[in-house]
């Protein structure tokens, strides 16, 4: 047992923040920094410039684009780009679809999709949640029927992340409503965005941002090429893919990201008449909050170790561990950026960044994106299987209460 | 002991409550946060006219001589409904200012005005760099001629943008920190020199930042003292929005009650899982020890013993701050998806809670006070 990076490994995290610092755009950077989402154009210009360096597709095999990485390797890859913090990529198109189509697709769809999806020529989004359908994604309900050579689709997805400036949507869609179990009738559909018959209404979220949708199908007509896997076998699929998800669930480095700004802030700010960064109960929540990332940081390794000895293929139940302890801390840290603001972390600035002309001076850099953060992570314990969720997998598949 | 309610207080509730059943629904108050005002004028007539302006004011001023229990059980129930009108900015804030310094003739000139609508007050002491220290005052008052003028920039003045004046602090002695020193001013909203630039918190409710510029200023109260009527006014603004996280957090308490009956997922309510019994019992908790916590804010709010009052009200303020966030956090997360959007109530809720958090010296603020004094 070592807990030290070989030094191959302590040579590659220098290689990749290298070429991060050397690479990633100066205006998009400086976004990143003061916490803001990164826009639609900073997540295709990062995204590209990765895939120029044989990076974007991190996690693929080689014959498909990926840079053929340990497993190790890879989470020093996110981990670096994340607390750069560098825009991420786009995840539907690189650990959704990606691995989803290497494991499952056809060679035609594997050759015409995957090397569009590496370099954001398409533009992915997931469609798997429905009004009635959310931790119970089994229940969904938008109907796919054959119609020669053709799925005719009808229903509704919604809180689909991204679909307003997405091209493509990889959807759960149900092909056989009569079978004996619900999982067994459910297929994996590609839908171009642009087919006749498809709405995508914006749902606009907390911190005042649009980022969620709900998208209407009516007689829209997909080109049975466009399955994935076999019908009716798209739960495999869904579930080989919620698995891969999970392996970078935890985003660590974006919780350090935060620490470390919550930090830089503290020294602008005071308490009590003096740097807040000399506040002791102040010192002490960061000291815990770092404790609980070193801990998590360990877990992560040794997750990503087993899965890695597995041959990648059965994700650790442990991972929901990541899931958990990981937007437990992106909460955490975005809350104590948020307190370190305090009353200026409260207007929403953005909307009239211009100063009156006789403003002493203008508003800080750092307040506009705290709220906005701190409110749109309250969702990481919901999305991708709510925490809740987590929990009863670790009870039903590792504790066996 | 006694938590029974008078007759005039269940009145006083009764009708609050059916007016805001009525004029306060979740679609009207967006109607309102999409105005430019981003409050009813109409509604604030109305507030006049049951008496609700004037419930804190004496009623030689023309006001109802109300207390702070009073006061309390009203910005409850405004906390139920996301009132986004002025009250706390010009009643509590203005209105406590103007009792506590102002001279006979200002309080005969303004708090009847206070108390009948016509005049509305914002309390403008924070400033940029003060964060929620009350001693950081940097805006200065210079004598001129018989008057003041004021040189500064004032910072999250609540409700700034739409008062008519505004009671602001400044400098007459002393350097930043210093207790002694600080002054209050009475400032016409369209004094020269005044410039002011509105806009809303993450809530909708309205603020302004202020640049002044050899504003012409009339002193409130006495000079070079008033930092103890600047805590009595936080300390107004600790107990009023104490009770206001209150009533949001037994609207986010029924809304997700309601919620876990209803909605369905595994073919069943998700209220039938143990788990979100418990956390809805733990959520039932936060509530009922923050409530206790806003008694003890609303009873200390004019106790005499200064140190005593400043310690009780740091309590209710740790104690509520602390019951909110995990009311409001746990409020969304059982709500799932729905929880995160601005179409529905409960992340409004969740954000009015999270600006009052901020506002008067947060949780780990009062905290630190507290611990200065543990024995
Ligand atoms: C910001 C955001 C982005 C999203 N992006 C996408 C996307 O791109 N594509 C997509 O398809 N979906 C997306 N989702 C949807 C997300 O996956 C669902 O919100 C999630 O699965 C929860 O479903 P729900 O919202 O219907 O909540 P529900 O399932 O109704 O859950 C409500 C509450 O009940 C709890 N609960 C439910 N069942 C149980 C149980 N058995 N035991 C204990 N507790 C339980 C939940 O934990 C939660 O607290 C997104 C959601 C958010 C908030």
């Amino acid at each position: 047992m070592d807990l030290r990076f070989t030094p191959e490994e302590v040579a590659f995290r220098e290689e990749v923040r290298a070429f991060i610092r050397a690479n990633l755009p100066a205006d998009i950077r400086e976004r990143m920094r003061l916490g803001h989402k990164p826009t639609k154009q900073d997540t295709i210009t990062w995204q590209r410039i990765l895939n120029a360096r044989g990076w974007a597709a991190f996690s693929w095999p080689t014959e498909w684009g990926g840079p053929g990485w340990t497993a190790i390797q890879r989470m020093i890859f996110l981990e670096e780009n994340l607390q750069a913090p560098a825009p991420e990529l786009l995840s539907f198109n690189i650990t959704m679809l990606g691995p989803v189509l290497v494991e499952f697709g056809t060679e035609t769809q594997k050759r015409h999709f995957l090397p569009r999806a590496a370099n954001l020529d398409d533009w992915w989004c997931q469609g798997f949640s429905e009004p009635g359908a959310g931790s119970d994604l089994a229940s969904l309900r938008t109907a796919a029927v054959r119609d020669g050579d053709h799925y005719v689709v009808n229903g509704q997805k919604i809180w689909t992340s991204t679909a307003h400036n997405a091209d493509w949507c990889f959807c759960l869609v149900r092909t056989d409503p009569k079978a004996a179990k619900r999982q067994e009738g459910i297929s994996f559909l590609l839908i171009d965005l642009r087919t006749p018959g498809i709405e995508v209404r914006p749902i606009i979220s907390i911190d005042g941002s649009h980022h969620l949708n709900e998208v209407f199908f009516t007689d829209v007509r997909v080109p049975a090429e466009n399955l994935v896997g076999e019908e009716n076998k798209g739960w495999s699929v869904a579930k080989y893919l919620l698995g891969n998800e999970r392996t970078g669930i935890a985003r660590l480095g974006t919780s350090k990201a935060a620490v470390r700004r919550a930090k830089e802030v503290a020294r602008e700010v005071r308490t009590r008449g003096r740097p807040l960064i000399e506040d002791r109960a102040f010192r002490t929540r960061v000291a815990q909050l770092e404790v609980d990332m070193k801990a998590l940081e360990i877990t992560q390794l040794r997750v990503v170790s087993a899965f890695a000895k597995s041959g990648g293929k059965t994700p650790d139940p442990l991972s929901s561990v990541l899931k958990v302890k990981g937007t437990e801390l992106l909460q955490a840290s975005s809350e104590l950026v948020m307190d370190v603001g305090g009353p200026l972390a409260m207007p929403a600035w953005q909307q009239e960044l211009a100063a009156l002309a006789n403003e002493p001076a203008p508003i800080p850099d750092w307040a506009p994106a705290m709220a906005p953060a701190y409110l749109m992570l309250r969702a990481a314990s919901i999305y991708g299987g709510t925490n809740e969720i987590q929990k009863n997998i670790l009870n039903k598949a590792v504790l066996g209460l | 002991m006694d938590f029974d309610l008078t007759e005039d207080q269940r009145l006083l509730t009764d009708s609050v409550a059916r007016l805001l059943a009525d004029q306060y629904g979740f679609e009207q108050r967006k109607s309102l946060l999409k105005a430019p005002l981003g409050w009813s004028e109409r509604l604030w007539s109305q507030y006049a006219e049951l008496g609700l302006l004037g419930l804190p004011i004496p009623e030689e001023y023309g006001g109802f001589g109300g207390g702070p229990v009073d006061v309390m059980l009203l910005m409850q129930a405004f906390g139920r409904h996301l009132v986004l009108e002025p009250y706390l900015a010009s009643i509590v804030l203005g209105g406590t200012a103007l009792r506590l310094a102002g001279s006979a003739a200002q309080r005969d000139e303004l708090l009847p005005a206070l108390a009948d609508g016509t005049l509305k007050l914002a309390f403008a002491h924070g400033e940029r760099q003060s964060r929620y220290d009350l001693p950081d005052v940097l805006t200065t008052a210079r004598q001129d001629g018989g008057g003041w003028r004021l040189d500064g920039a004032k910072s999250v003045v609540l409700h700034g943008d739409c008062a008519d004046r505004l009671v602001v602090s400044a400098r007459t002695a002393g350097s930043r920190d210093e207790a002694a020193g600080i002054s209050l001013f009475l400032v016409d909203a369209e004094a020269s020199g005044l410039a002011r630039r509105g806009y809303a918190l993450r809530d909708g409710t309205r603020a302004a930042e202020l640049s002044l510029t050899g504003v012409p200023a009339e002193l409130l109260g006495e000079r070079d003292a008033a930092l103890p009527v600047i805590e009595r006014v936080i300390e107004a603004g600790i107990a009023a929005t104490a009770a206001e996280t209150i009533g949001a957090m037994e609207a986010m308490q029924a809304m997700t009650l309601d919620y876990l009956k209803t909605r369905q997922q595994f073919g069943r309510p998700i209220g039938d899982n143990q788990a979100l019994q418990h956390r809805s019992a733990e959520m039932m908790i936060a509530l009922e020890q923050g409530r206790s916590m806003a008694m003890l804010a609303a009873m200390s709010v004019d106790a005499p013993d200064a140190e005593e009052r400043a310690r009780s009200i740091a309590m209710a303020r740790v104690g509520v701050g602390q019951a909110g966030r995990f009311v409001s956090q746990n409020a969304v997360q059982l709500h799932g998806g729905i929880g995160m959007t601005d179409e529905y109530a409960v992340g409004h809720f969740f954000r009015r809670v999270m600006v009052i958090e901020h506002l008067f010296g947060d949780t780990a603020h009062h905290l630190d006070r507290l611990a200065d004094q543990v024995e």
